[in-house]
């Protein structure tokens, strides 16, 4: 019984340390921006000090298992009568809260990290991109470039970018897991969340949150390539594409899938983002305040009537 | 016409209709079988109208095992569409409508009745009470858990099934989105139940505090009575969160309130704060009870008394208010900014501490004892190591930052079932072993539960480890299908081999019930396992008074006491016992309930206007109604403790 | 059923004590479900859609009215309780209809509240805000809707059956009941209509 036990966790323990040292790395694992390789750095930190504490208690037991059996013992054993001892449970109380506190030292460290500009870029102006999902695709509205595309996404490689992130419709997720975590996009609030790709090549994007039954196909591709190659294709599109009307967006927000386009023009300027003020309602869905000092950018399109 | 097609299912397939046909084969075999034996009688006298909390706790039991093989169907459907890249065995609408219900029937009506069977079986033969405190109120509570368990499995062949989801974000559940009677069916049949869940906590707080054995302080209550006291304390202040919000829902849904839609001010991410400010104390509700299990269970193999009982019962109440603190790690994604994530990831890590000494009391527990492998134990062994690697991957979860790539994906799905598959459902069947010969006089198998335990623990290992890699991987949850190109297909494989592993499991235990019952020695006394608490003071099977005289406690393993150190337990002599009626009200009210809520549902509003005045009907009758209950006499009850006696040998 | 002497009346066998702890636990998850309400309010308050405000919709004139009646009436069944221990039917059985009868005259404003709502456009479907107005002010509403029945129905039963443990002990669960709807609408009185209002 107990070598099936250790069996067990040998398999367990061979399958996790063949894949994390594998032959292809997991995306997550294979950080290709800041933001990803401070998630990928916390992870694998965690896993390691998870994995010793696994090791500590599955020694224990088994060692109690071999030693207190009742087949290792006389017939007449009785087993005392211990009520616990209080230093024995200040250790146990003890060394746990010692990695708490280390993890939550890190996780907070992190947590602003991943909350700002990404570590690198922070004397740029970041490019902002407006990511908005309907049923069952994703708008990418460049406000700077003047153009928009549906389900596929082109970023230069090597600067900051800031994604707001809304809805039309069910909440979503937008999830880019080489370039970093994923953030909500709702109806009624924009959310921020900064990347930043650290090299030129494709990734794969996803909307991570159940949303329907166009769910599963509701991705996206993203390609970083180089700022000369970015302003080339920001000016082919303005060559190319037709301009996005309103009717067309109403087009394009009838659920269902559809391939890639490109249109010049971004649908924020007659359907805008939901930028409104919240107000002290509930701070626990509030934006966050570093948020302001991009509100420039969007202070035009601020629209009111909602309130 | 128009009014019957809103009964049909939208998205028929061979596999509803199938399921439709052996439903009503089911039924009419059930009804035919009860006349053909003439057991309609006996059906209503001892069940439909008991107030028994030993009666009740078993109905609880035969629910739960009911609804565990329907969401382990569930189970084995989503393994096995998700086995193959592009599987076509089931289409989107399908596996969302079956995601949605494995969840819920698994939560809340498979495990909640399950920890409530054993609240109902075991607390007041723990506490050696008669009854519970109100037991007419607690049969009231197993009839609306169980009608509204009815309605909700209703709906896989009336009207369609809730698809959004077990969490039932809105705007995807709101009528917009879900056009289906589904999620009408959700948010009525969890109210009902709800409700049911409410009462139970209320009763057996109540219970707890005030009908405990003379001698019984607090901290000599057995461990399981404290984790059941614990976890009701919970029931009732987590819980009308849920009623409230449930009843937003479907006012949402049914009268155009705007709560949580996209438009005249309303706010999704309320409902999933709300949610969670309910779901996440709920899980604990289920967690705690399983501990306290576990915990009787290794001290009785231990053949030890529990190390650290009052660092036990501290981290119970640690535990249970920091329930309460963490809802917010459910959606660290939704923007709140990094201090908001903090606060919320640092007291999510916190509970891990409390939880920690509960796993380093159980080796200590362990620790110079004399430890015998049967078939509870087993479990127990099993759950320690596979219980700390959910919980660490819990702390991995916890830290905000990293759960940017964690949430949403396989890698959470794998996590909260590692927790609740050998932290609950291991618990339930392990406590249901334990507890076989207390409740029905023989033992299960011990070589078929232990196979089944090493089948279960393979099984399990096979179906959700490789879950954490493919969420790491990039494989978002609830996701139907994907494609060759992704790398996910072997782990996948391997999940549905693990999962099907754990059914043949499953299949087992249901064989060993049936063996057992076929050949196992119904000669084994009242306390086969040499064990400590005083549910095995009584006889077996338990007279319907649980103890003709009430024991006397000194500490808090009495039992073990009184066999070892010469406690005397039962003083003084017999009395007549004072007991409850059967009462058919509970039963009738729940049925009205029932058909209130099934036409809630589709808004057939004079039915629904109906049934609630027989609702309020049958709470006006019970106001005026006079009941003091009845006596057993003493000669009864020494006719019968003789019998036993004798049965005992 | 055994009779203990020494206690008041509505504790004095074991069932009474019984039922009135578990009643005290039950308010305890009235407060959650009001607490609840209250959050949901507070998150909602400003998110009036096109809407009116409450600064817009709210009189003081009848919520005051309604608050002095329910006050009142908290204030009389504690009389009545009182009555109740001295041993004093007949007082206890006037009290207690006072009580319900301001209870009623509360209720009978607060539906003519609701009039005025739904006639200045504040309907349940509205606004998130009104939604949840109504949904708190209901909610509260029926509670004092139950009671008035349950009330009824008790006092019938004193009528009939006189002062026994039974009816005290029901009498007894019924004032606190009735205090903490009471308590209830001081904080609706005091968060939703004067911090509306101001």
């Amino acid at each position: 019984m107990r070598i099936k036990m250790k069996l067990m966790y040998l398999t367990i323990v061979c399958t996790i340390a063949t894949v994390l040292a594998g032959c292809e790395p997991l995306l997550v694992l294979d950080p290709k921006g800041p933001q990803a390789k401070t998630q990928a750095d916390d992870i694998m930190l965690s896993i390691w000090l998870m994995s010793a504490i696994v090791i500590v208690v599955l020694a224990i037991l088994i060692f109690v298992l071999i030693k207190y059996r009742a087949s290792n013992q006389s017939e007449d054993y009785e087993p005392p009568h211990i009520e616990g001892s209080p230093l024995v449970e200040a250790i146990c109380i003890g060394i746990p809260i010692i990695i708490v506190i280390f993890l939550s030292i890190v996780s907070v460290e992190s947590n602003y990290k991943v909350e700002a500009t990404p570590a690198g870029y922070e004397d740029q102006e970041p490019i902002v991109i407006y990511a908005s999902s309907s049923n069952w695709k994703w708008h990418f509205s460049y406000p700077e470039q003047d153009i928009e595309t549906v389900n596929y996404l082109y970023i230069p490689a090597n600067r900051a970018i800031e994604f707001k992130l809304y809805s039309y419709g069910p909440i979503t997720s937008f999830w880019i897991p080489q370039l970093g975590g994923q953030k909500y996009a709702m109806s009624d609030m924009v959310t921020t969340l900064h990347l930043a790709a650290d090299a030129e090549g494709e990734f794969m994007g996803r909307n991570a949150n159940f949303s329907g039954a166009g769910f599963a196909e509701n991705t996206f591709e993203v390609t970083s390539m180089s700022q000369a190659d970015f302003d080339e294709w920001v000016d082919e599109v303005h060559e190319t594409a037709d301009p996005l009307t309103d009717e067309k967006f109403e087009e394009l927000l009838e659920p269902g899938h559809l391939g890639r386009s490109t249109y010049t023009g971004t649908h924020l300027e007659f359907s805008p983002a939901p930028e409104h003020d919240h107000g002290s309602t509930d701070s626990e869905v509030e934006e966050p305040k570093q948020e302001d000092h991009t509100d420039h950018e969007s202070g035009k399109q601020t629209n009111h009537d909602n309130h | 016409m128009d009014f019957f097609n809103r009964f049909a299912v939208p998205h028929p397939s061979f596999l509803i209709y199938g399921a439709m046909v052996s439903i009503a084969i089911a039924m009419i075999a059930v009804v035919v079988g009860i006349t053909y034996f003439k057991k309609w009688g006996y059906l209503w006298r001892e069940w439909l109208t008991t107030v028994d909390h030993k009666r009740i706790g078993i109905m609880y039991l035969i629910v739960a095992l009911l609804m565990l093989f329907r969401g382990g169907v569930d189970a084995i459907m989503m393994r096995y569409q998700l086995s193959m890249p592009d599987n076509t065995f089931l289409d989107s609408q399908h596996y969302n409508e079956v995601f949605t219900t494995h969840g819920i029937v698994m939560i809340l009506f498979m495990a909640m009745p399950f920890i409530t069977f054993f609240f109902n079986y075991l607390i007041p033969l723990q506490i050696g009470a008669r009854d519970v405190a109100f037991p007419r109120l607690n049969a009231l509570s197993f009839w609306l858990f169980f009608m509204g368990a009815m309605l909700f499995n209703m709906s896989f062949v009336v009207g369609g099934s809730p698809d959004s989801g077990w969490t039932s974000y809105f705007p995807l559940a709101g009528n917009e989105f879900s056009t289906s009677v589904g999620t009408n069916y959700y948010m009525i049949a969890i109210q009902i139940a709800g409700m049911g869940t409410l009462m139970t906590g209320i009763n057996f707080i109540t219970t707890i505090l005030k009908m405990r054995a003379p001698g019984m302080k607090l901290m000599k209550m057995p461990m399981f009575t404290w984790s059941a006291f614990i976890a009701n304390v919970i029931v009732v202040f987590a819980f009308p969160v849920l009623t409230v919000l449930l009843a937003m829902g479907t006012m949402d849904r049914l009268f155009g309130t705007n709560f949580f839609t996209t438009d005249n001010g309303g706010m999704d991410m309320l409902w999933a704060n709300l949610f969670w400010v309910w779901g996440h104390p709920e899980v604990y509700i289920l967690i705690l009870p399983a501990f306290g299990l576990y915990s009787e269970i290794i001290s009785t193999f231990a053949r030890r008394n529990l190390y650290g009982y009052k660092s036990m019962v501290a981290s119970m109440v640690v535990i249970s208010i920091f329930s309460f603190l963490v809802w917010a790690h459910h959606f660290f994604t939704m923007g709140q900014g990094p201090l908001t994530n903090s606060i919320f990831s640092i007291t999510t890590m916190a509970i891990a501490v409390p939880t920690g000494v509960k796993i380093f009391n159980w080796l200590f527990t362990l620790w110079k004892g004399k430890i015998v492998f049967t078939t509870p134990m087993l479990y127990s062994i099993l759950f320690i190591p596979l219980f700390t690697l959910g919980g660490v991957t819990g702390v991995m979860l916890a830290m905000s930052a990293a759960d940017y790539q964690y949430h949403n994906t396989m890698f959470l799905v794998a996590h909260f079932h590692n927790v609740i598959i050998p932290g609950v459902v291991y618990a339930m069947i392990a406590g249901l072993t334990f507890y076989w010969p207390k409740m029905f006089g023989f033992m299960l198998n011990e070589k078929l539960g232990k196979w089944t335990a090493w089948l279960l623990s393979v099984g399990f290992v096979l179906a959700f480890i490789p879950m954490y890699i493919t969420g790491l991987d990039g494989q978002a949850r609830r996701m139907y299908t994907y494609s060759e190109s992704t790398g996910f297909s072997t782990l996948n494989m391997v999940s549905f081999i693990g999962a099907a592993i754990m059914a043949v499991a499953f299949a087992l235990l249901v064989y060993n019930i049936y063996y057992s019952i076929r050949y196992a020695s119904r000669d084994i006394g009242s306390d086969p396992w040499d064990a400590r608490s005083l549910e095995w003071a009584t006889h077996t099977p338990v007279p319907e008074y649980n103890f003709a005289i009430i024991p006397e406690v000194a500490s808090t393993e009495a039992f073990w006491d009184s066999k070892k150190k010469g406690h005397e337990l039962f003083k003084g002599k017999i009395e007549k016992i004072h007991m409850p009626n059967n009462s058919p009200l509970p039963f009738i009210m729940s049925c009205i309930f029932f058909v209130f809520g099934f036409s809630m549902v589709f808004s057939i509003w004079p039915v629904a206007i109906i049934a609630l005045i027989g609702i309020l009907a049958c709470l006006t009758y019970r106001s005026f109604e006079k009941d003091h209950g009845r006596y057993i006499s003493v000669e009864e009850i020494e006719e019968t403790e003789a019998k036993l006696r004798g049965a005992k040998k | 059923m055994k009779v203990d002497n020494s206690l008041p009346l509505e504790y004095s066998t074991e069932e009474n004590s019984l039922k009135i702890l578990g009643f005290w636990i039950f308010l305890g998850a009235e407060i959650m479900l009001f607490a609840t309400l209250f959050t949901a309010y507070f998150t909602l308050e400003n998110r009036i859609g096109n809407g009116p405000s409450g600064a817009e919709i709210f009189e003081i004139s009848p919520v005051l009215v309604e608050t002095i009646l329910l006050l009142t009436s908290s204030f009389v069944i504690g009389l009545g309780i009182h009555a109740m221990r001295l041993g004093n039917k007949k007082a206890m059985m006037i009290f207690f209809s006072i009580t319900l009868l301001l209870g009623a005259g509360f209720l009978g404003f607060e539906i003519y509240e609701f009039i005025h709502y739904v006639h200045v456009g504040a309907t349940l479907q509205t606004s998130a805000f009104t939604a949840i107005l109504l949904t708190t002010l209901g909610t509260h509403g029926l509670h004092v809707t139950f009671g008035l029945v349950w009330g009824l129905f008790i006092l019938i039963q004193i009528k009939k059956r006189g002062l026994t443990p039974e009816t005290a002990n029901k009498s007894f669960i019924f004032s606190l009941y009735w205090h903490f709807l009471d308590i209830i609408w001081i904080f609706i009185f005091s968060f939703i209509y004067l911090k509306g209002m101001m």
